[in-house]
């Protein structure tokens, strides 16, 4: 079972999709059994799941692969694999999807067998996405995720949920379809070059490496750019953003809690397999570029999620911020940089997939998420409070929870990076956000928690139940685990992100200037 | 090196406690339960502390720290960062009087919190600010420390906002919380330079101790070998080390509540009267001092940051003293005290004089512990009144608290014996003497100026509060007229009305009164340990100043001038081992010492002792003039109308808030979101994406099916999509395949 952990993983879900829609046809079958089924299969992957860090070893390559032909007509392979960097985005996938199963609990009442057969498919697609070794493979999985991910905005989400779901396929289908095009592109002229035709990433990384003429610098710009295209807008790197406010906003709990959790991090680890292994020089070359503008966006997204009247909505726009970390650490092309970006990463789905859900249990008392309609709400609802306000500080990087460790170490790299001039200047302006990550989130929390009561409708409600406990628990511990003992994370990953820096720059970090500093003037 | 894996429990006991009270405290709200876990668990820290410090091996006697290194925390390439504790010198003051003032401080808590709704949950938090400020003190690196002054910034945050009836409560919070934050930001980016220098001399570190063991090298060890900065303007964004005390300091700023960052601690005043005392005035707000000092030697080869600290210092101390002096509220007039006090503390360490800023520190936090607590438990016997010109004559009602009071009240101006004393006229001799090191000509003078004008206001206003408060005619049943007066500062007039007129003031009960004794008692002797010599010489008696002993082996000393002509700026290893202080005197010279460094500050020249007791005798007339203005200001007009600009603060938060708040609000909702979010950025896509999106919205009003719809919306879209890259595209392919 060992050798095809990864096909299990990724057909579990499929297998489990399969079966609610069996069910669904046996007669007696009841709607509300439909969430004990995708409850079942989504907690037995994430113990399979769990197998992962136990085979792996130090991950310092491609473990547990399967490699197959596919479609050999053109010599697409079914080819997987983990190492250090998509071991953990796996096991977040696989821990998000319980969670995110048993916060629909309730919130869902409208056409169950189709949502939860969508969400065990999504959960395949997305594994898929961390595994695949295959780029026509990888493609699949990317474009498969986009639809159940629709459907669930469009179908369960809010009030304007045809408009952001609409929004949301068509900006991330346009970038994929570009990178669609480099991917084919990656294949004729790996085909031109060495007479063989693939898609496999690991051959044409061999390939590229060996044979520095394989790509000419300007076929490699613009490849860089059908994929980062697509990367970024699934990230989102400003200014590709203003799809992520309205998917997140209108989607539910379980859709923003994927969404922000697990989805997003597609981009950021595209780019961190796929264009700098592909793409070294290029990514160099616009490493500039995209540190510039993941420094807009973590200012940009942090200003913006401070002034909106929405909590989901303000949440969303933290996101923008947060991996505009993610994205300046990855380009910083340090070891501290890149880890600190994976770990980021992990932070983020944990942190913002638990602030999600804190604003679903309100809106679902509620049934509003604008901010001034709360306030007071410590006072009826004390073990919520205390648990939001946990969740907050993890987000604005509280040290010992885990949003510190990621942003100083993305901070460290950055100002150590050799890929920019002036990385002072960087790392005091990304530092600025965590200051407006204080502001926003103790601004709402000043205006949801404490404060004085604004509505009699507040003064009434209910403090959370078993299962909301059960939900932000897991995420809570792992916050406090991952912010005092981040070793077992970052000693799996290193293996991984140092051989992905040096395929970027085999001599790694710049020397302070320090001749630059006077000399003291020796008394007289 | 010693290693003790005991040390550790002085930051876990009070953790353990707060965790205990959270759990099972909330369930039992049993008063005396909450009440002796809390004492309890801080009192075993205040023990170990002792016994640490002072056991033959302990931490002042000896000059090795006392290591406990626990895990490694965060190591990735050549960072590394542990969770290791270290109790030197330095740390092992703070760890004695943090837990000592801290476990009166719980003591007096349980009385004054009686009948709170909230009282396991006061102590959880303050027994959590417990283990915060203890792992701050004992962190053995930078990262570490970083980790305790943000919990301390937390837990200053959740006890600001306890009261979650008050208004004012979660706005003051959350402003404490975001001014430290920007501090902070300086902070980190401190911790990153630090490590970015000693990267450079190839012993990458941010900790403050070697640690062999763990192949570790102090970063402070390396800083001080390297060649200091000039003083010059341009070291400051030059990348260097005084790029690093700059930064550092920004972060000392918030936390220690200097301008411009001062804003949050008044407001603070919103937490709950022992918070005030505890955070806000004896410990939290003296750990930049207590960076600064543990940094000396980033600081002494950064002569322009030093000359910055000193001015801001200095700044600070005369800016917040005289708006005390027009402050009604009686927390608010101690709380601009402390920022005041603070600034002192800082003008110390900017000349160099970093065993007078610890100095002041623990008697400040001797002296400003006994004050606050004094006023909460005047606070207390009025009833939740906090308006001085509601008070007066309680010397009648409340004499313990009176007496203890004045002991307080003394200290802080200055009067000779009682502790403010020494470390005021330490602090203030320094700034008089200070070198040309960091110095332009004639700057320490003039600092010395503002720190004597500053002395002056605060006799003065301390004065005016004693006498507001326990003197003159009793005002507090003339609510009505006092409003009248003033109507601004009323924010307590919704609880006083309550309260008022049925009850009288009353004497606090023994579990608050017992530590205003003992704490009035620390602030009369607990100057003594650090007489100079040139006073102790006066009577004979011991001529050793025991503080500067203990200290001095771990503070980076300025480079005086001379010995910078002898052998340039060599610096000094201060952690290479030291002598035994078995009697006062060096038994050996210390290995790797200049010798002449050391012998210098012990023997003072016959004609700088004759100085520095003329300053001396200058100080006590100060505090006595000052003493005398207020006395006679204010006896017979208690409620003197002060100047307009001093009772609003100088309008520094509506100035802030008018410059710096509302234009980054406004921009970022009008400008960033409505403009260009939602403007540029989704026009430009509703113009390119409109004839799709258009499409959906007229399915949606057409009522298919769902499914259906999505699917054709899907199609659609994809079709055009495809078309269009497939049109384009094909360019594309034809130039890379090439």
């Amino acid at each position: 079972m060992q050798n095809h952990l990864l096909t299990i993983l990724i057909l579990l879900p499929v297998i489990g999709a399969a079966t609610t829609v069996v069910y669904s046809l046996t007669p007696g079958s009841r709607e509300s059994h439909y969430r004990w089924i995708a409850l079942g299969f989504t907690t037995l992957a994430f113990l399979l799941s769990l197998l992962l860090i136990k085979g792996g070893g130090a991950f310092s390559t491609f473990v547990l692969e399967e490699n197959y032909s596919w479609i050999g007509a053109v010599g697409a392979r079914y080819h997987v694999g983990v190492d250090g960097i998509s071991l953990w985005l796996v096991l977040l996938t696989t821990l998000l999807m319980p969670i995110a199963v048993l916060s629909s609990w309730t919130a869902i009442t409208k056409r169950q067998l189709t949502y939860y057969a969508l969400m065990l498919l999504l959960q395949s697609a997305m594994i898929g996405v961390f595994v695949s070794l295959d780029l026509l493979l990888f493609y699949l999985f990317f474009e498969a995720s986009l639809v159940p991910m629709f459907f669930l905005i469009g179908i369960w989400g809010g009030e304007r949920r045809i408009y952001a779901a609409v929004k949301f396929f068509i900006y991330t289908a346009v970038g994929s379809l570009l990178m669609l095009v480099g991917i084919i592109a990656l294949y004729l002229i790996h085909q031109k070059a060495t007479g063989i035709g693939t898609f496999d990433y690991t051959v044409l990384i061999e390939t590229l490496k060996t044979n520095a003429g394989v790509i000419s610098p300007r076929a490699e710009f613009w490849l860089f750019l059908a994929f980062a295209f697509a990367f970024c807008i699934k990230v989102p790197l400003w200014p590709f953003h203003t799809w992520l406010p309205d998917a997140h906003t209108e989607a539910p709990t379980a859709g923003s809690v994927i969404l922000a959790g697990v989805l997003l991090k597609m981009g950021t680890y595209g780019l961190l397999r796929f264009n700098f292994g592909l793409f070294p020089n290029a990514s160099r070359q616009f490493a500039p570029i995209m540190i510039t503008l993941a420094v807009i966006g973590i200012i940009y997204g942090a200003l913006v999620a401070m002034v909106q009247p929405d909590v989901k909505r303000l949440v969303a726009y933290s996101s923008v911020s947060h991996m505009g970390f993610v994205v300046l650490g990855l380009f910083s092309f340090t070891e501290q940089g890149m880890q600190g970006a994976l770990y980021q990463m992990l932070n983020h789905g944990v942190s913002t997939g638990a602030l999600f859900l804190f604003v679903g249990m309100i809106y679902e008392r509620r049934h509003t998420r604008m901010i001034s309609e709360f306030g007071g709400l410590a006072r009826p609802m004390p073990w919520f409070s205390a648990l939001f306000v946990i969740a907050s500080l993890s987000s604005i990087g509280l040290p010992f929870l885990n949003g510190f460790v990621g942003e100083f170490l993305i901070m460290l790299g950055s100002w150590t990076s050799a890929a920019v001039n002036h990385t002072w200047i960087v790392t005091m302006l990304a530092g600025t956000g965590v200051i407006w990550a204080a502001v926003y989130m103790l601004w709402m929390l000043q205006r949801v928690v404490f404060g004085v009561k604004t509505s009699e409708a507040n003064a009434k409600l209910l403090d959370l139940n078993a299962r909301e406990v059960a939900l932000v628990l897991p995420l809570l511990a792992l916050m406090l685990f991952m912010g005092v003992y981040p070793a077992p994370f970052l000693n799996r990953s290193r293996a991984s992100v140092v051989a992905t820096q040096q395929l970027l720059n085999p001599n790694a970090t710049r020397t302070p200037a320090v001749a630059a500093v006077p000399k003291p003037e020796k008394a007289q | 090196m010693n290693n003790n894996h005991l040390l550790s429990l002085i930051i876990f006991v009070p953790l353990a406690g707060a965790v205990i009270n959270w759990f099972v405290g909330r369930r039992l709200r049993n008063e005396q339960f909450i009440g002796l876990i809390a004492c309890a668990s801080v009192g075993i820290s205040t023990i170990l502390s002792f016994y640490f410090a002072f056991k033959s091996d302990g931490a002042l006697r000896s000059t090795q720290p006392i290591m406990d290194h626990l895990w490694t925390w965060i190591q990735v390439g050549s960072f590394r960062a542990d969770f290791g504790l270290a109790m030197d010198r330095l740390s092992g003051i703070y760890a004695l009087f943090i837990t000592f003032v801290g476990l009166l401080i719980h003591i007096f808590a349980t009385g004054y919190m009686r009948g709170d709704s909230g009282y396991y949950r006061f102590f959880a938090y303050l027994n959590l600010f417990m283990f915060a400020m203890l792992t701050l003190i004992l962190a053995d690196n930078f990262l570490l420390m970083f980790v305790g002054w943000e919990g301390v910034g937390l837990c200053s945050y959740l006890l600001i906002g306890y009261y979650l009836d008050k208004e004012e409560a979660a706005p003051a919070a959350k402003k404490a919380f975001i001014a430290n934050r920007v501090g902070d930001w300086g902070f980190v980016l401190g911790i990153m330079l630090v490590f970015f220098l000693t990267s450079a001399k190839g012993h990458a570190s941010i900790s403050f101790f070697d640690k062999p063991a763990q192949g570790v090298i102090s970063a402070l060890q390396t800083i001080g070998l390297m060649n200091p900065d000039s003083f010059a303007l341009s070291t400051l964004w030059a990348g260097g080390i005084t790029s690093v005390a700059v930064l550092l300091f920004i972060g000392a700023t918030g936390k220690s509540a200097q301008i411009p960052l001062f804003v949050w601690l008044p407001d603070a005043m919103a937490g709950p009267t022992p918070v005030s005392a505890l955070i806000h005035a004896a410990t939290m707000v003296t750990a930049g001092v207590y960076m600064v000092v543990r940094c000396s030697a980033i600081f002494t080869h950064a002569p322009t940051a030093m000359f910055i600290v000193a001015v801001i210092g200095a700044a600070t101390a005369l800016f917040a003293a005289t708006i005390g002096l027009a402050q009604n509220d009686i927390k608010k007039v101690l709380a601009y005290s402390t920022i005041s006090q603070l600034g002192y503390m800082f003008m110390a360490c900017g000349v160099g004089a970093f065993v007078a800023a610890i100095f002041h520190v623990m008697t400040h936090a001797f002296f400003k512990a006994q004050l606050f607590l004094g006023s909460g438990s005047v606070i207390h016997g009025m009833h939740h009144e906090q308006d001085m010109r509601r008070m007066g004559g309680l010397r009648k009602y409340m004499p313990i608290t009176w007496l203890t009071m004045c002991a307080g009240w003394l200290a802080i101006c200055g009067v000779p014996i009682w502790a403010g004393f020494f470390s005021k006229d330490e602090i203030l001799w320094k700034v008089w003497s200070a070198g040309s090191f960091n110095m332009p000509g004639g700057a320490a003078k003039a600092l010395w100026f503002v720190g004597a004008v500053t002395a002056l206001l605060t006799a003065v206003y301390m004065t005016r509060l004693m006498v507001m408060t326990f003197w003159g005619t009793e005002r507090f049943d003339v609510t009505q007229t006092v409003s009248l007066h003033d109507a601004e500062h009323d924010t307590h007039e919704s609880q006083t009305n309550s309260l008022h007129n049925s009850h009288t003031p009353h004497e606090s009960p023994l579990s608050m009164t017992i530590p205003l004794i003992v704490l009035a008692i620390l602030s009369t002797i607990g100057g003594l340990v650090g007489v100079p010599y040139a006073i102790s010489s006066l009577v004979g008696g011991h001529p050793e100043n025991y503080f500067e002993q203990v200290l001095a082996p771990v503070i980076n000393p300025v480079p005086s001038t001379a010995a910078g002509g002898e052998n340039g700026a060599q610096p000094l290893h201060w952690l290479s081992p030291a002598p035994q202080p078995t009697d006062g005197k060096p038994a050996v010279a210390p290995v790797g010492e200049a010798p002449g460094a050391a012998s210098s500050e012990e023997i003072p020249n016959p004609q700088e002792i004759n100085e520095e007791r003329l300053l001396a005798l200058v100080s006590v007339m100060i505090a006595l003039t000052g003493i005398g203005i207020g006395w006679f200001m204010f006896q017979r007009k208690p409620l003197l109308a002060m100047p307009r600009l001093l009772e609003n603060k100088y309008y520094v938060d509506e100035i802030y808030d008018a410059t710096i708040i509302q234009p980054i609000k406004v921009g970022a909702r009008e400008g960033l979101w409505k403009l260009f979010d939602i403007g540029v950025i989704d026009g430009t896509i509703h113009t390119i994406g409109g004839a799709v999106v258009r499409f959906g919205q007229t399915i949606r009003y057409m009522q298919f099916g769902y499914v259906r719809a999505y699917a054709a919306i899907i199609l659609a879209g994809a079709v055009i999509i495809i078309g269009y890259f497939a049109y384009s595209g094909a360019h594309v392919l034809r130039f890379l395949v090439r």
